[in-house]
């Protein structure tokens, strides 16, 4: 267990230090500021378009962060053999790749945790100079807590987008890993249109393999609250915990599967 | 003594062709001991297939046949690789770590802690002559700077056993000349070295006995001093004399090679009778400026070897 977290603080450090994350950062606080700018132009909807932009700007830089280094942490190493290295050392390809994810799941977080307060300074300076009236309009306070519900479920999101990059980047390039992610985070928002396909569809073959991509594509949309936080509307404790639990399982699976595949792996 | 690095009938197919693939025999059925202690020169032209071993022995690659047991254990075992050192060829680690912070991370995987960290990464990093450059991050390095400090991490646990690829490529003469004196204090301390190499002259300073790989095969393998009998294969000899003397001395020595500033070089038979020759060139005012005896190199036991079988599968593909 040591070495799995010593792998992950020296793939933190590396990660930190590489300039994709930064540049990340300081684009979703652009992003966020530039949805209150926005804001300002179409009054009284103002807050709901700041909350709506802002999430959506977290969601999708945190997987830009996770396609990009997710996939250079490993696939990168692979390709330009400094895994050697770590390889000879007493660690195993297991540890090895649990210290990777550890390690990049942690700079997502610290990453996420830099925007979202980013986002809540947004909004703080937005109920300072809100008058009553406009707050009587809003459909749930500037600061509402609930909304670091959908954060929470971002970055599970972004835990299991993670795992599916690492498992990638153990077998193939890194242009094809950030590609293959990139397409299945798309598949895993449409995913639950599947479900309905399968139902409209007669031929029992087709349903039979809507279902089966339905159980193993990754199913993204239960991770995005966006419209309910925004409107006000409850999350239920139980979508959220079922819904990290599913990360958790999801991602568990996906890295038993790139453990197996990375320790049959020939390094050339 | 009980060996160190064992090999039996290893072989690895690499499959080469993205439509039709095909297995290229990369390393054919090669069994070898290197027995505890020994320093060992694995030598062969680009592409014998000499990283493949070393990657094998490492398991980085897994053998398509056979097996390696080190410390006599298989290749691999986890506990085993805490004794064994290993330097790739072209090495190459994190661009945004220092070189500090590599390598102290790296003796933290072999279970250093606290103080001891420290001290270990300055050691090594003395040891190859790293100096305050070692602040700096690894992208900044040169490739003879990243080149050392593969070496570096190599010797952080005091291996019992160390694997290098091609340890002196990149170097300096000052570099290179670290890495000989590493090599002989390690020798020295009883340490097993496995080093593959194509500078014969380092392989000659530093090896106890050598492996020659031709095209994935083990050609010959032995002590130094068998395969090289040191025969004489001749003299040099450098005079200096006037023109006048030059048709004379075609008669006397099978080359005869001006020099600059009147000086000529001679080469002579093995049983040229020197003394006979350096007396009758004085005799007729010639000066003598050196004599050298001419021995079989490594390097020309190695062209004999590789050239041969060359040939030998050359002439098998025409019949
Ligand atoms: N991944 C691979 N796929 C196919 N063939 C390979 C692969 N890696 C190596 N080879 C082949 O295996 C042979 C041995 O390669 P290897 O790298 O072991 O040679 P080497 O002796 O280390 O050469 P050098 O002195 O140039 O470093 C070469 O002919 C090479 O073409
Ligand atoms: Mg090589």
């Amino acid at each position: 267990m040591r070495t799995i977290w010593i792998v992950a603080g020296a793939s933190f450090k590396e990660s930190v230090r590489d300039r994709v994350p930064y540049t990340m950062v300081v684009f979703a606080v652009l992003m966020i500021a530039a949805s209150y700018l926005l804001s300002e132009l179409t009054a009284g909807q103002d807050l709901k378009i700041v909350k709506d932009l802002g999430l959506a700007a977290m969601s999708t830089f945190g997987l830009v962060i996770a396609v990009f280094i997710g996939i250079g942490l490993v696939s990168k190493e692979v390709e330009r053999k400094s895994v050697f290295g770590l390889l000879t050392k007493p660690v195993s390809r297991t540890q090895f790749i649990l210290g990777k994810y550890l390690g990049l799941v942690t700079t997502l977080a610290v990453n996420l945790t830099v925007m979202t307060l980013a986002y809540y300074a947004v909004l703080f300076y937005m109920d300072v100079i809100a008058t009553a009236g406009m707050r009587a309009s809003w459909a749930a306070p500037a600061l509402d807590p609930r909304q670091l519900v959908a954060i929470v479920l971002i970055m599970g999101q972004l835990a299991m987008v993670t795992a599916v990059a690492l498992l990638f980047s153990t077998f193939s390039s890194p242009l094809l890993s950030a590609l293959l992610t990139s397409g299945l985070w798309v598949a895993g928002h449409f995913n639950g249109d599947l479900r309905q396909f399968e139902q409209v569809v007669d031929q029992p073959a087709v349903a039979w393999i809507a279902r089966a991509l339905y159980y193993l594509l990754p199913n993204l949309a239960p991770f995005n609250v966006r419209a309910e936080v925004v409107y006000g509307l409850p999350v239920s404790a139980s979508h959220v915990g079922f819904t990290l639990l599913y990360a958790l399982s999801y991602s568990s699976a996906l890295l038993v599967a790139a453990v197996a595949i990375f320790r049959r792996r020939d390094f050339k | 003594m009980s060996a160190a690095i064992e090999t039996e009938g290893l072989t690895k197919d690499f499959s080469v062709g993205f439509w039709r693939p095909r297995p290229y025999r990369a390393l054919d059925h090669l069994t070898l001991t290197v027995e505890a202690g020994e320093v060992f020169g694995f030598l062969g032209p680009n592409g014998a297939g000499k990283s493949t071993m070393l990657k094998l022995l490492m398991q980085l690659l897994y053998p398509t046949s056979g097996e390696a047991r080190i410390l006599g254990r298989p290749a691999g075992d986890a506990a085993v690789r805490q004794r064994l050192g290993f330097l790739a060829e072209n090495p190459c680690y994190y661009d945004y770590l220092t070189a500090e912070e590599m390598l102290a991370y790296f003796a933290r995987l072999f279970g250093y802690r606290g103080a001891e960290v420290g001290t270990r990464v300055a050691r090594v990093l003395d040891e190859v002559g790293i100096g305050k450059e070692r602040r700096l991050r690894l992208r900044q390095f040169s490739k003879g700077m990243i080149q050392r400090v593969g070496m570096a991490q190599a010797l952080l646990n005091d291996p019992e056993v160390l694997f290098l690829d091609e340890p002196m490529s990149g170097l300096d003469p000052l570099g290179r000349r670290h890495v000989r004196d590493v090599i002989l204090a390690l020798r020295a301390k009883g340490c097993t070295v496995f080093f593959s190499s194509h500078i014969l002259s380092d392989a000659e300073t530093l090896c106890s006995r050598v492996g020659v790989l031709v095209q994935g095969k083990l050609v010959a393998s032995g002590p130094l001093s068998e395969i090289l009998a040191f025969e004489l294969k001749g003299w040099e000899l450098v005079v200096g004399c006037g023109p006048q003397l030059h048709a004379e001395l075609a008669t006397l020595a099978r080359t005869v090679t001006p020099l600059s500033d009147g000086h000529v070089l001679l080469h002579l038979a093995p049983d040229a009778e020197p003394d006979r020759v350096v007396g009758e060139l004085t005799r007729r005012g010639a000066h003598i400026v050196s004599l050298n005896p001419v021995r079989e190199t490594l390097e020309d036991y190695f062209v004999q070897v590789v050239g041969a079988t060359a040939d030998r599968d050359a002439s098998g593909v025409g019949a």
